[in-house]
């Protein structure tokens, strides 16, 4: 390492596990998952919060990951995109991503679930209109939204 | 959906998921940006801060002595390339140019131009060591408006550049510098007598920003170099052998020494077309010995990509009482970027394409300006040119006080008739479209509210040919194996995978499809175009009758019975009835385990470069209303119609319509560039460059008209680009129903709509 960089043990609880690696002071949490971890589900799209690809749940709260530093966060809860699925399967908006074609290239998908994933514990029944306030904080450009927006609402529908 | 003589699939227009969904719903699909190898360094680059500048110094030696950095690349380490002509499939690349462009020569001709690239062991050491790069430029005038670099007065970027005139009865352009790089005419029919025949004359002239195609995913490009002399690129293009061909002809070494890895690619709408980092990466890895990761800032991404053309376009339109067309000329200048080769020559053919107008002309110039280089963005060219067209009809349609849709179907386009360069028109659903358009209970319904208005506008675009290659191979238990190489950017694994299996009478997910790399497939073409599912879908046409053809013979042999006696029905073989009067039949699945035994497994490859693909057209209708106090436009309701051949799958067919529509109303009201007086873009970020979001829009519905292409073996037209093309018009013309307000710009921004509404002092 050089003499502007100095490093640090980062230990967080991530998708259920504990984990521990070496990362840097000026790390973000997005690169610190991404290169330092090699978790790789959360997405650069922007690195200013403009965009939502990099999004995570810090201790179940929806943060841009490329906005918080990883030095900040250390010892919290964090869940990536990789966390969503069960033993047993896709999570339910997973599965209904899939079902409606709500996504094209893809690049955009792991913030939107993650998005929505936060949106649905904190209303489980979102109208339409909620769901797209919600969501403005995420780009997608290939979809138009359409599809995601249908998605989230039959995730909604499925859940009691 | 209208009715059609379709015949019966079985998995052609169902809505299966997708063979790649789960890799990307759960995080683990591979991005370019997702690599890692062992040893593997960071590369970054260094950007003008100058719109136009000599670079007078450039020192990178206190870079190279940081400890961590293990390798510095400039301009100096490019061969010297000699001019030539790369074609891409969208778009073409001079070498040279292409070198100038990845690291600046002599000048740097854009805010943004990239310098020098570093490569160090994290990327905070490589940002450390751009800080180290020591540049000292002398500033020159520049320019940035299309129009004032037209005039003998402009800065000159190239001293070479002389205008090529192919233009009939132009003369020669003098010998001086220029930034007009072409002026290109196309001509049918006698101009001059076809507006003395009209009634009505109407001229109208328009400007469009520079729009970015916005792809959630930046640039990257990552490289290692083997000390063998092999190069291996991992990266997320539209291209893997476009990419090849490029690094062969910037690098100067054989395309049979690269390999390029396709990663999944983040989106790119034309804009993943040209490379940027690749070849920066292979040279920082021949010098360091080590693999080398790179991807681009955003705002590097808005400075140094490849936006679409800024553009100028003028269109006159003589018509008669009645409506009928009887001339059009238009005039259009299309900014290229800091180098020749803007999409002018597609937006010329592009521009009255939906009409048949026996007198015609369309003049492009192709002009350079101090702004990055442009490329493709989704039916390069023609927004721009067919917005202008489609708004001056409009205004047409009041003069003349017909119904904006019956004017339109008055002069519209048909089997038969000349398009822009004379030659007809094959099966098109212009008509249909049109006629879809003005019957669609939208359309046709009442509209309430104060400053509500309705629009609509129509669009066309070719659709590409190229090539696409393919290589599939029987398993053991009765399912295909699919290896292509043309990536999949939305959905092209579920439409090959769909075709070949209705080929073969199996179900999608008897289809295991790949994406491999340059060395493990034929050549494909990009993924770009419109041309993808087209091509591939003969491809898979043949890789299925060949399977075809070597299971009949196999099953011959088994049975005993001549090769000729044995057919292919719904995804068995079928032989004549055997001795006992038995009927003789096997499943695809019962066949395939015996292959081993008969002569080993079957492997085929194909290669498709067939031109017959199916033109497209749309037509818009949107809905609106103008908050007075703001500026802002909600849109109410849009509905998007397209001919698209065949839906091979209806879902993702609708999303690209969706999507591409919703880029189109991004250029309508919000995005452009913005640059200072200084030649600085002041908006290269997402929150400035303001793409549209979940809540600026509603659903945006979809009717697919099906007109099948004849030259496709399912009827496919090709579907991403088109649906870009109507939006703009629509929406201008919807606030002028809003409004009375015509408008002359896009974006018409909240700053563009309070200007012509706030009472001027
Ligand atoms: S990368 Fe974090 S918001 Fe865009
Ligand atoms: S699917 Fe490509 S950005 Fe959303």
């Amino acid at each position: 390492m050089t003499t502007t960089s100095s490093s640090f043990i980062f230990s967080a609880t991530i998708n259920g596990e504990q984990r521990e690696f070496l990362a840097d002071e000026r790390d973000s949490l997005l690169e610190a998952l991404r290169e330092r971890a090699g978790i790789r589900g959360p997405k650069e799209g922007c690195n200013n919060g403009n965009c939502g690809a990099c999004a995570v749940l810090l201790n179940g709260v929806l943060v841009n990951s490329c906005c918080v530093m990883a030095a900040e966060v250390t010892g919290e809860q964090i869940t990536t995109v990789e966390g969503l699925a069960t033993p047993e399967g896709l999570a339910p908006l997973q599965q209904c991503f899939l079902e409606e074609a709500a996504l094209q290239c893809g690049i955009c998908t792991p913030g939107f679930l993650i998005a929505s994933t936060a949106l649905l514990a904190e209303n489980p029944h979102p109208t339409e209109e909620e769901t797209r306030f919600w969501l403005a904080g995420n780009l997608c450009r290939c979809t138009g939204y359409d599809k995601i927006i249908r998605a989230v609402l039959k995730a909604a529908d499925q859940t009691a | 959906m209208v009715a059609t003589d379709k015949p019966a699939y079985k998995v052609v227009g169902t809505r299966p998921v997708r063979p790649d969904g789960t890799d990307k719903v759960t995080g683990r699909a591979e991005y370019g940006a997702d690599l890692r190898l062992d040893g593997m360094l960071y590369g970054a680059v260094l950007r003008s801060p100058h719109a136009h500048a000599r670079i007078t110094r450039l020192d990178t030696s206190k870079a190279e002595a940081l400890p961590g950095v293990l390798a510095v690349a400039t301009n100096a380490d490019f061969p010297r390339v000699a001019s030539g002509n790369l074609n891409l499939g969208e778009g073409t690349a001079n070498p040279m140019w292409l070198v100038d462009n990845l690291l600046a020569g002599e000048k740097v001709l854009y805010h943004g131009h990239a310098v020098a690239a570093v490569a160090a062991i994290d990327q905070h050491v490589a940002e450390d060591a751009l800080a180290l790069i020591e540049v000292e430029y002398e500033v020159l005038p520049f320019v940035i408006d299309v129009r004032e670099a037209m005039l003998e007065t402009a800065p000159i970027l190239h001293d070479d550049l002389r205008t090529a005139v192919r233009a009939a009865g132009v003369a020669p352009a003098p010998d001086r510098p220029t930034n007009v790089a072409t002026h290109l005419r196309l001509e049918k029919g006698d101009l001059d007598a076809g507006f003395a025949e009209a009634d009505v004359v109407i001229e109208r002239e328009f400007e469009t920003s520079m729009f970015h195609q916005g792809y959630i995913e930046p640039q990257n490009g990552s490289a290692f170099w083997n000390q063998d002399g092999n190069l291996t690129v991992w990266t997320s293009v539209q291209g893997s052998f476009a990419t090849r061909d490029q690094l062969s002809a910037v690098l100067q070494i054989p395309v049979s020494r690269i390999k390029v890895v396709p990663m999944e690619i983040g989106g790119g709408f034309g804009g993943k077309i040209n490379v940027y980092l690749e070849p920066l990466a292979a040279i920082l890895s021949r010098k360091s010995k080590r693999p080398v990761k790179m991807w681009m800032t955003r705002e590097a991404v808005f400075q140094a990509t490849g936006p679409t053309s800024a553009t100028y376009c003028r269109v006159k339109i003589g018509a008669k009482r009645d409506g009928t067309f009887t001339a059009a000329h238009a005039y259009l200048a299309y900014e290229a970027g800091a180098y020749p080769g803007s999409p002018v020559g597609a937006g010329a053919q592009c521009a009255f394409a939906p009409y048949n107008i026996a007198n015609q002309v369309v003049d492009g110039f192709d002009v350079v300006v101090n702004g990055p280089k442009t490329s493709a963005y989704r039916a390069p060219g023609a927004p721009a040119s067919e917005y202008a067209v489609e708004a001056t009809i409009n205004e047409l349609a009041e003069m003349l006080q017909i119904d904006a849709m019956d004017l339109r179907l008055k002069n519209a386009s048909r089997e038969g008739t000349a398009n822009a360069v004379g030659a007809p028109w094959p099966t098109i659903g212009a008509e249909a479209v049109m006629n879809a358009v003005k019957n669609h209970p939208h359309y046709t319904s009442e509209l309430h509210g104060d400053d509500v208005g309705r629009g609509v506008a129509l669009g066309f675009w070719f659709n590409g040919g190229m090539e696409s290659s393919g290589t599939a191979t029987v398993t053991a238990d009765g399912r295909v194996s699919l290896n292509m190489g043309t990536v999949d950017i939305g959905g092209s694994r579920a439409s090959h995978a769909m075709q070949l299996a209705e080929v073969l009478g199996l179900e999608m997910d008897d289809i295991n499809a790949h994406i491999v790399d340059t060395d493990s497939t034929g050549y494909n073409g990009v993924t770009g175009g419109s041309r993808v599912t087209f091509q591939g879908g003969w491809v898979m046409h043949d890789l299925g009758m060949a399977i075809r053809q070597q299971l009949q013979e196999r099953a011959a042999g088994l049975w005993d019975v001549a090769a000729d006696a044995v057919t292919y029905d719904d995804g068995s073989v079928v032989g004549p009835d055997d001795a006992d009067g038995q009927p003789r039949r096997m499943s695809f699945k019962e066949i395939a385990s015996k292959l081993s035994n008969s002569g080993g497994m079957i492997t085929v490859s194909a290669t498709s470069k067939r031109n017959t693909q199916g033109p497209a057209f749309a037509g818009h209708i949107v809905d609106l209303q103008v908050d007075r106090d703001t500026g802002k436009v909600t849109i109410l309701r849009y509905t998007a119609i397209q001919d698209v051949g065949t839906a091979i799958h209806p879902s993702y067919v609708e999303g690209q319509i969706q999507g591409g529509a919703v880029q189109g109303i991004g250029m309508a009201l919000n995005e452009e560039y913005v640059y200072d007086d200084q030649g600085r873009l002041r908006n290269s970020t997402f929150l400035d460059y303001r793409m549209p979001v979940a809540n600026d829009l509603p659903m945006i519905d979809v009717q697919l008209i099906e007109v099948p292409n004849p030259g496709h073996p399912f009827g496919v037209r090709g579907v991403g680009e088109v649906p870009i093309v109507p939006p703009q018009a629509a929406i201008r013309n919807a606030l002028y129903d809003a409004l009375g307000v015509n408008f002359y710009q896009t974006p018409v921004s909240p700053r563009v709509i309070l200007d012509e509404l706030l009472p001027k002092d």
